[in-house]
Order: structure tokens, then sequence, then C-alpha cells
């Protein structure tokens, strides 16, 4: 059996006396889109965070591609770069043109040239749909622009997996759409992603697993078809009741 | 570029009035006159001393400030720690009796290890206030570097950017716009601190003021002058800043 792209086993996580993570167990296969929801302070960022290290876990194994990750700086660098990550807030660089957001990480972290670089951007701020915009400055983008860069800055790592933290909980109703149309190609050419949201219609449409969280567990976890039609526990029921009820 | 000029010529007209008075006697530095033109010659060549002191010693506690401000930002106490030593032990002196202990004390300190090195005036000067402000910009450096949000060094670990990757291309660049006034400010403090080079005997233009006092009896009128001269330089400065300011703060908003 080939190895899980992710794989966390027993993970426990403390911040000082509060318990955010408790016993989590989550296997995400090469190419398997997961899409984590729950309330907020469910710990399901949290989760995120720990797959990419910007957060340490206290108990339990993270395994990415059957390597274990350990707090030893050498393996942090390794693992940071190989998972990409998109933030609520972004996080683009704004001292730097889009450009130069998508070939820092490539020539720094990577050695690329910047001819290199700058193709590879090219072709990904083209997947992101908005190849014009290579030369301006993040604060003269929309929201849904600056996600679509932060995306294709990910993606310019080429990464064997992609992290998002609620994408599209900063933006502006009228600009979900077009970085959710974005996030669904990047499902459907392959691409693990473990993906934190609220958004029902972008998770039914591409999860091949949903995962329900509260309070720093996993309360249900099931195929999208069963978790939307048949929801085994009450918190969980309670939950989609209020997210899809408007 | 007007301003400085209009707000000296404000300044020479006013005491001029007063000198019919007999209070004040401007031919000593008059530059029609032959020997007025000798003294303010005198007195204005100490400009490249002052100006070289300060710019080499801001250039230094520039380095010196980021140097023992990042270990502050570490996550191990021992490096926070040898932070805090430094800014509180430095910043606790007063800058004339750091400038004794450099200049009389220290090279006793380095014949006692054997090593030749003499301190001279200029270089005394230059260390002296090199040290004593590297503690306030190691602290301005903290307020700039902790003002970036902690998503930019989220982000850059992200794309794989390594400590000192991210320092210099994500946060540093984004923080020194944000510290550029502060760190004009300290700029301003050294060139007015190094009129303290004028005790350890450099030739610099308070020096060269309290020479031709001393010579000419005139203390009001030399040292009238030489504030006039501290002012031009800081005006010089703060325009400088401003379109410093200018040009970096342009491409990152709107």
């Amino acid at each position: 059996m080939p190895n899980a792209a992710i794989e966390l086993v027993d993970v426990n996580k403390w911040f000082g006396t509060f318990h955010v993570l408790k016993d989590i167990n989550l296997t995400v296969g090469t190419g398997e889109k997961v899409v984590i929801c729950g309330p907020s302070g469910s710990g399901k960022s949290t989760v995120v965070r720990c797959i990419n290290r910007l957060e340490e876990h206290q108990k339990g194994t993270i395994r990415l591609d059957g390597v274990e990750l350990t707090n030893d700086a050498r393996s942090v660098a390794s693992i940071q770069g190989e998972v990409g990550m998109v933030f609520q807030q972004f996080n683009l660089f704004p001292h730097l043109s889009v450009l130069d957001n998508l070939t820092l990480g490539p020539m720094k972290a990577r050695g690329m040239s910047r001819a290199d670089a700058e193709d590879r951007a090219r072709r990904y701020l083209d997947r992101v749909r908005i190849p014009d915009q290579a030369d301006k400055m993040p604060a003269q983008l929309s929201g849904g622009q600056q996600q679509r860069v932060a995306i294709a800055r990910s993606l310019c790592m080429e990464p064997k997996a992609l992290l998002f933290d609620e994408p599209t909980s900063a933006l502006d109703p009228e600009m979900i759409a077009e970085v959710l149309d974005v996030m669904v190609g990047l499902a459907q050419d392959g691409m693990t992603m473990v993906v934190v949201t609220h958004e029902m219609g972008f998770a039914r449409k591409v999860a091949d697993q949903m995962v329900f969280m509260d309070e720093g567990e996993i309360v249900e976890q099931s195929a999208p078809e069963d978790f939307f039609s048949n929801p085994q526990t009450e918190r969980c029921r309670t939950f989609l009741s209020q997210i899809l009820q408007h | 570029m007007k301003k400085p000029l209009l707000l000296l010529f404000l300044l020479l007209g006013l005491t001029g009035c007063a000198s019919s008075s007999g209070t004040w006697g401007w031919y000593v530095i008059d530059p029609t006159t032959k020997g007025g033109w000798v003294n303010v010659k005198f007195l204005i060549s100490g400009m490249g001393d002052t100006i070289l002191i300060s710019v080499i010693a801001a250039a230094i506690s520039i380095v010196l400030g980021l140097i023992v401000a990042l270990p502050g930002q570490s996550s191990q106490r021992v490096w926070r720690i040898v932070n805090r030593v430094y800014v509180e032990f430095v910043r606790s002196i007063p800058l004339l009796p750091m400038l004794f202990w450099v200049f009389y004390g220290l090279p006793i300190i380095f014949k006692s290890m054997g090593l030749d090195i003499p301190i001279d005036p200029f270089w005394g000067a230059i260390i002296t206030l090199a040290v004593s402000d590297s503690a306030f910009t190691a602290e301005i450096y903290r307020s700039g570097i902790q003002s970036i949000a902690k998503g930019q060094k989220e982000a850059a670990q992200t794309i794989g950017l390594n400590y000192a990757q991210t320092m210099r291309y994500v946060i540093l660049p984004q923080a020194i716009r944000r510290i550029l006034p502060p760190l004009a400010n300290q700029f301003i403090y050294i060139v007015k601190m190094s009129a303290f080079a004028s005790v350890i005997g450099m030739q610099e233009l308070t020096r060269r003021a309290n020479e031709l006092v001393v010579t000419e009896y005139r203390p009001l009128e030399i040292y009238s002058l030489l504030i006039v001269e501290y002012l031009i330089l800081v005006l010089i400065i703060s325009a400088g800043v401003r379109w410093l300011e200018r040009r970096m703060g342009s491409d990152e908003r709107q």
C-alpha cells in the first residue's frame, strides 16, 4: 500500500492548559480532497497549521508521504514549501509586486534562476486567471484577486499538497465564486487538498471526505453524500442546519 | 530648500537689529571683511568632521542596532537576555562619561592585553556615538519588526524561506519603511551629540567655536553662528529623510 500524502495519528495539542486537539486521526490519500468544517474554535485551523509546522503538536504522529514530522529544525524547513498554504487573510507581501511575490520562494528557497521562476509564475497566474496583473502591487488588487495570487504563490513551489485555511472567509460575497472556481479547477487536476471552509457547495462538488470538528475532536467523518444527507451526530446536524439554512 | 535659507536670514536679521545697541559685534564673523572671513572659514571648516563623525557613527549604529535587535526576537530565552542586558546597560550610560571611558580608559585595557591600538579623538568619538546610539536603534528595530503582522512570517515559512531569508526579503524591508522616521530622529540626535567630541580635542564645529571664542572674546556672535550651523545641518537631513520616505512609501500603498 502506498504511503498516504498526509497522515495524522492520535495527534494532541495544548495551548497552555487548553486542550485544542484531542486524538485527531486523519488520513489523506494522494490526490484526495478533504474538507474540514465546524464551529469557530473547534480546532480546524490548528489541524492544518500543525500539518505544515506553523504549530507544533505535543503528542501523536504526523506523517507526510510516510516521513514523520518532528520539531527538528531541518525537518521543519524541508516540510515548509513541500506543503502549500493559503491563508484567510491572503498574507501577500505588500512591498513586492505580484510577480515578485510569486518568484521569491522558487528563487530563494529553491535556487531557481529569475527567468525560470518568472516563467513559472506567469504560468500559474494564467492558471488562477489573472495573467495581466503580474506587475501590480497587491494593494491594487481586489480581495478575490489577492487570494488567487496567494494560491498561485503556493503553486509556484509545486507543493505535494495544498492546505486552505478558510480561504474565502475574508472575501466579499461577489468574490467568493472566483476563488472557489480556481480551487475546483485545482481539485479536478488532481491536487491533494485539505480545505477548512464553510462553503458547503464547494464541499459537495469536490470533497472525497468530509470532516466535522467540535471542541478539538473529530466528531464525524464520512463521504459527502452520507455527510449531508445522513449526519450521525446531533452536534453535526445542528451545525449543518445552521449553516445551510440561509 | 527655500525654507532653511529663509529661516537663516530671519535669524540673522533679528539679531542684526540689536547690533546698534552695542550688544552685538558681528564684525567678528562678517564675511565682507578680511578678518571676519578668516574666522567664518575657520568655523565652517569644522562641518566636514561633524558630518563625517555623525555619518560613520550612524552607519555603525544602524548595523550594530540590528545585530543587537535580532536576538531580542529569538524564541530562546538566552538570546533575549543578551539583547536586554545590552540595551539596558548601554542606554543607561551618559554620553560624556562613556566618551571619557572610551578615549582615556579603553587604550589602557588594550595595552594590558598587549594590543597597540591607539584611539584618536576621531575614532573615539565615532565608537562612543555608535555604541551609545545602537541601544536606541535596537529598540527602534524591535518596534518595527514587531509591527509586521505575524501572517507575513508564516507566509514566508510556507514558501520555504528560512529565518534569515524571511528577515531579509519579507520582514525587514517592510519594517525599515516604518522605522525610517524614528531612525532619522536618531541621526539628528547623533549630529547634535557629536558636539561632545570637542571635549576630547576633535576639531569639529563646537571645538572650533570654543577656540575662536577664546581668542576673539565674542561668545554671543560665535555661538549664535554655531547654532545656525547645526540648524542648517538638521534641516538638510530632515529634507533628505522626507524625500527618502516619499520614495520608499510610494510603491507600497494604493
